[in-house]
């Protein structure tokens, strides 16, 4: 499986890739942390939806990570298009059929592919937390905000957590993304569908019905991100966002290990 | 210890109720150079998949260098192919195109560079595999399939694109890699190319085998022809005539006579012609190529 992975991160390595996806995460993850400073006195808010985020909230041993916090959902949108295009361009460009002639495990392939992209998008998260934390730090000062409880025992625990949330999310958005590529095999397809789903109509069915927020795979994912939400235990989301993550796992496995590669 | 490199018992391929392949039977033996005939859509493409497990086949056995085809993974890192055209991703470069499958398959990565110098891409090897031409998409393909140092090579119409001279180079390659002792199984549409460098032909119309066997085999199975040609076109027919007379199937093709006959009947023809005034302009024996053979044999023109 360690071939397969090497060659994966050999694709994954291109340069309008890597560096468009890492420039693209420097930006967001820059830009959602210093809205949260820069607006910090805006009656509009300065965080999702409206939302204000005082002083008193940035400078708890949380406040550190609360700009990496907002950039979760988008990285897992990220990972989703990264994965679903990755996965499902094998078929359109024919080079599966390569790839299974020179190492006709299927399973093989679908995990050292798997593996490749978390790696991919775990340097995706260290950018994103890299930045963001980094830009918290540099505008602080400016926006009045007490830094003294970041970078204690306490805040370090906050970042390490964050950290495994966000990655669990990402990772999450990320496998439904290959799922979609492999039942859809087209990127464009996958990641319309992927991406109008969790942006657009998860959020109409909830705006719909609140209750479906329990029961939605991008409602679970992006509470897994924030470690819970009031609205949402950080433990539902984990069991029912693992439920959707597993159960297309093995589907897409299933149809990649049986299926024929006719094209 | 097993002679062939590939052999087929009753294999069968069926997409819902279209049979693409149906109970063939053929052996390809090892260190030749097999042809894979067929006109489009006649199963060859599908053989090839199921051969490499790409496909499950509905029905039938398989067996490549010895190993059954339900286990692809004990015989593929002996076996090097091209399906169906060349397939890779256009944004990295050939070089990296090729560096993904040594790293995949295992494969010394110094075979790369040794790889693009074989089939004339060591120029162009740093550029985007999108830039290429057919041509050049098409050698990128065989040094792909030639990665593994294979034992069998099978190639899916590989001089697809290539202009004459980049024919001749994979003709002369195929017949070197032959003479290496691998085995090259290898469809094309250009059979006269096929007639040149292969040993063995696999002929496939409409999911069945026509003919599998040695090409000396084949072309013995069919009647020579003599082509007769006569001064004034207007004694063609009379030509025709003397030839129907004597037994032989013949027929009018442009501006000459073709009679299905061995050529020491020809002496016969002559006097006979000489005899109602005809003055032969050509008498020549053409034995057939693989091409007729084929339109022969398949029913198709």
């Amino acid at each position: 499986m360690l071939h397969v992975v090497a060659a994966e991160l050999r694709k994954l390595r291109r340069p309008t890739l890597f560096l468009g996806t890492m420039a693209a995460v420097v930006f967001f993850s820059g830009l959602f942390s210093a809205l949260l400073f820069l607006l910090i006195d805006s009656p509009q808010g300065n965080a999702d939806r409206g939302q204000v985020v005082g002083r008193e909230v940035l400078g708890l041993a949380t406040g550190g990570v609360q700009g990496f916090s907002s950039t979760g959902g988008f990285l897992g949108i990220i990972a989703l298009c990264v994965f679903a295009a990755q996965t499902a361009q094998e078929y359109t460009y024919g080079t599966l059929r390569n790839l299974l002639i020179r190492q006709p495990g299927r399973l093989k392939i679908l995990f050292g592919k798997l593996v490749a992209m978390k790696i991919f998008a775990f340097v995706m998260i260290v950018v994103s937390a890299i930045i963001g934390i980094s830009t918290s730090v540099l505008l602080a000062p400016g926006a009045k905000v007490n830094t003294d409880l970041w970078f204690t025992e306490e805040g370090i625990e906050a970042i390490f957590t964050l950290f495994i949330n966000v990655t669990i999310s990402v990772i999450g958005f990320g496998i439904i993304g290959m799922v979609l590529g492999l039942l859809l095999r087209s990127p464009i397809s996958a990641i319309s569908f992927g991406v109008l789903w969790l942006l657009i109509i998860e959020n109409l069915l909830i705006a719909v019905r609140g209750s479906l927020q329990n029961w939605l795979p991008g409602a679970q994912l992006n509470a897994i991100a924030s470690g819970g939400t009031l609205d949402l235990a950080y433990k539902s989301a984990l069991t029912v966002g693992g439920i959707y993550v597993g159960i297309g796992a093995i589907i897409a496995s299933i149809l990649f290990v049986r299926r024929d590669v006719a094209n | 210890m097993n002679k062939s490199a590939i052999s087929v018992r009753d294999l069968s391929k069926k997409y819902d109720n279209r049979l693409a392949v149906s109970h063939i039977n053929f052996e390809v033996p090892l260190g030749t150079v097999c042809g894979f005939v067929g006109p489009n859509g006649s199963g060859k493409t599908t053989t090839m998949r199921m051969l490499l497990g790409l496909i499950t086949p509905t029905t039938g056995q398989g067996h490549i260098l010895g190993e059954p085809i339900e286990h692809p993974e004990r015989y593929l890192s002996r076996v090097g192919a091209m399906i169906e055209g060349p397939a890779f991703y256009p944004a990295l470069s050939g070089h990296e195109n090729l560096m993904v499958l040594a790293k995949l398959g295992g494969f010394p990565i110094e075979r790369v560079q040794i790889l693009l110098e074989k089939v004339g891409l060591a120029a162009r090897g740093k550029s985007k595999y999108k830039t290429y031409s057919l041509g050049m998409k098409q050698r990128l393909g065989i040094a792909a399939a030639l990665l593994p140092e294979p034992k069998l090579l099978m190639l899916d119409e590989p001089t697809n694109g290539l202009d004459p001279e980049g024919i001749q180079e994979i003709r002369a390659l195929l017949r070197d890699l032959a003479n290496e002792g691998t085995t090259v199984f290898v469809s094309s549409h250009l059979l006269s190319e096929l007639e040149i460098i292969s040993d063995h032909i696999v002929m496939l119309r409409k999911g069945e085998i026509v003919f599998a066997g040695p090409i000396g085999d084949l072309m013995a199975k069919q009647q020579p022809t003599i082509i007769a040609k006569s001064l004034e076109h207007s004694d063609l027919k009379k030509i025709m005539e003397i030839a129907q007379a004597s037994g032989h199937q013949a027929v009018i093709r442009n501006d000459s006579v073709h009679i299905l006959a061995a050529m020491d009947w020809a002496p016969e023809l002559n006097k006979a012609a000489f005899n109602a005034g005809i003055v032969l302009a050509q008498l020549a024996p053409q034995l057939p190529n693989l091409e007729e053979t084929f339109f022969e044999m398949t029913g198709d023109k």
